[in-house]
Parts: structure tokens; C-alpha cells; sequence
């Protein structure tokens, strides 16, 4: 499980971006909330997903919410998470959210992320209000029956307090180096 | 029949691809013992030619067979369903259509 437990302060970070542009947490403090997930290229539960990611921030992007792709993959073993196919990917499918690269991993052992996807949602303030996975069914989403990460996403730009506020992240093991 | 069915433990839904295996052999009324082969490390990959988790071949034939360039490592593994859509498993038509073709 995340070294970060809910509750905690976002861990800051700052990382390059497949836009050419590098990215700190603290460029987000004006938003209501942020989704820092971790994710990876080659992973088949993020390529499952990741249709639903670009969704979700394209229905929460007029509430102030951002989401944070990140990717610590060892692209050695697995050349496919390159950056520069970090870059292709993000083009291919039009991705609407920032796809930051750890290469040294430290961001992903900070926040003691493990899978990808793994998905962590800070409030206003930088605190951790939920952490896991996005929903129930990586494999058919019209089966899904639980929207975790949009429900938490809900509670917390209402204030509130999630009614899950943890669940396993379903997904490949990062690649560690 | 030959069946066998290979996976990688940190992939986490092999239990659900086994028991798809399963169902869909139980709907073509084949008897066949499945073959269950846990791959744990990445000599064990080489030697097993596995491409990722899960991984179902009938006969000595992936269900889904890979181009010959794919690595052999302990990898999860992606599968282009009939709709087009990447599912880290194999759709039941996948399966279905492999075991119907080996059971002549």
C-alpha cells in the first residue's frame, strides 16, 4: 500500500512533461482538487482505462479538478515506456492532462505507489482524500458499478468526505529499476 | 485436447481468465484437464516462450498468437478484443473460437 495514507499532505514534485514544459505540484495549488495517478505506456489495465481517464478530466475540467499522469517505469526493460513514447501515447489519445516522466522513480516511492494505474486525490488543501483504483471493471465499461474515483472526486469538491476513500489499485506492477 | 493456461503472479486477474477458461470449455463440453503453469521468473519466460500473463494455448497454440518479435518476460499481457478495445484478458469468443478450431 501508498506510503502516503489518506490524510496526508501531497508530496511536491516536480517532473518533465511530454509537452516540453516541466511541471511542479505547487503549478496546481489553485486547483480544487488534483488526481496525481500513476501510469505507464505498455500497462494493459491503463490502456483498459485510459479512455475513462481522458473522460474524466474532460468532465471535471470546468470544476477546477486536474489530473497528473505520471510515469516511473524502468524504460530499459521496457522500451515502450520511453519518453518518447510517453510523448506519442499522449498524442495518439489526445491526452487533455499532464504525462510527466519519474525516471529516477523517486516521485512513484515517495507516494509509495505499486501499480499502474494508481490513482491518488488530493482536496484544495494537498490533502489525500482518496487512493486506489478509478473504478470496478478495467475490463467492460458499461459494467462498471462503482466510480471511485469520480465519487471521491464529487465528495471532495462538495467538501465532503468520500464514502470510499480507499480501495486496491487493479493494474501492472511499476517497473522498478 | 491439450490446454494450457500460464500467468505471472503480480498480474492480478489471472484468476478471472482461468475461470473464463474454464466456463467457456465447460459450454463446448470439453473435458480436457487444463494445464495450469505459474511463470515466476524471467529465465522460467524464456524457456516457456511467455509473452505475458495470462497466456492460454490448445494444443501448443497461443489463442492469440503474437508477432515473433515480442520479448519473452513477466509481463502482464494486452489482448485487442473484438471491438477493438485492450483488455488485459482474453474475451471469451477469443477463447472460444481457438478451442472450437483445435476440437475437430
Amino acid at each position: 500500500m501508498a506510503k502516503l495514507k489518506i490524510g496526508d499532505k501531497a508530496i511536491p514534485f516536480a517532473l518533465p512533461g511530454v509537452d516540453g514544459e516541466e511541471h511542479s505540484l505547487g503549478d496546481y495549488a489553485d486547483n480544487e482538487a488534483v488526481v496525481v495517478f500513476f501510469s505507464c505506456n505498455h500497462c494493459p489495465y491503463v490502456m483498459a482505462w485510459e479512455d475513462r481517464m481522458v473522460q474524466v478530466q474532460a468532465d471535471y475540467a470546468d470544476k477546477n479538478v486536474q489530473l497528473i499522469a505520471i510515469s516511473a517505469n524502468d524504460a530499459q526493460k521496457y522500451p515502450a515506456d520511453s519518453f518518447a513514447k510517453m510523448k506519442e501515447r499522449a498524442q495518439a489519445k489526445g491526452f487533455n492532462f499532464p504525462y510527466l516522466y519519474d525516471e529516477t522513480q523517486e516521485v512513484a516511492r515517495y507516494y509509495g505507489s505499486e501499480r499502474t494505474p494508481e490513482f491518488f486525490v488530493f482536496d484544495k488543501k494537498g490533502v489525500l482524500r482518496y487512493h486506489g483504483a478509478m473504478d470496478d471493471n478495467y475490463d467492460n465499461p458499461q459494467a462498471v458499478t462503482r466510480q471511485y474515483l469520480r465519487d471521491a472526486l464529487d465528495a471532495v469538491l462538495a467538501a465532503q468526505t468520500p464514502g470510499v476513500a480507499e480501495t486496491p489499485p487493479v493494474g501492472c506492477t511499476i517497473k522498478w529499476k | 485436447m491439450n490446454v494450457t493456461f500460464l500467468y505471472f503472479e503480480d498480474c492480478p486477474s489471472y484468476d478471472v481468465a482461468l475461470e473464463r477458461l474454464r466456463l467457456v470449455m465447460a459450454e463446448e463440453g470439453i473435458e480436457a484437464d487444463v494445464e495450469v503453469i505459474k511463470v515466476e521468473t524471467e529465465e522460467q519466460a524464456h524457456s516457456l516462450q511467455f509473452i505475458g500473463s495470462p497466456t492460454i494455448r490448445v494444443n501448443g497454440q497461443d489463442i492469440d498468437p503474437p508477432d515473433a518479435a515480442t520479448p519473452y518476460r513477466l509481463t502482464c499481457r494486452a489482448y485487442q478484443l473484438e471491438d477493438g478495445r485492450i483488455s488485459p484478458l482474453p474475451s471469451a469468443g477469443m477463447i472460444r473460437r481457438r478451442l472450437q478450431s483445435q476440437d475437430r
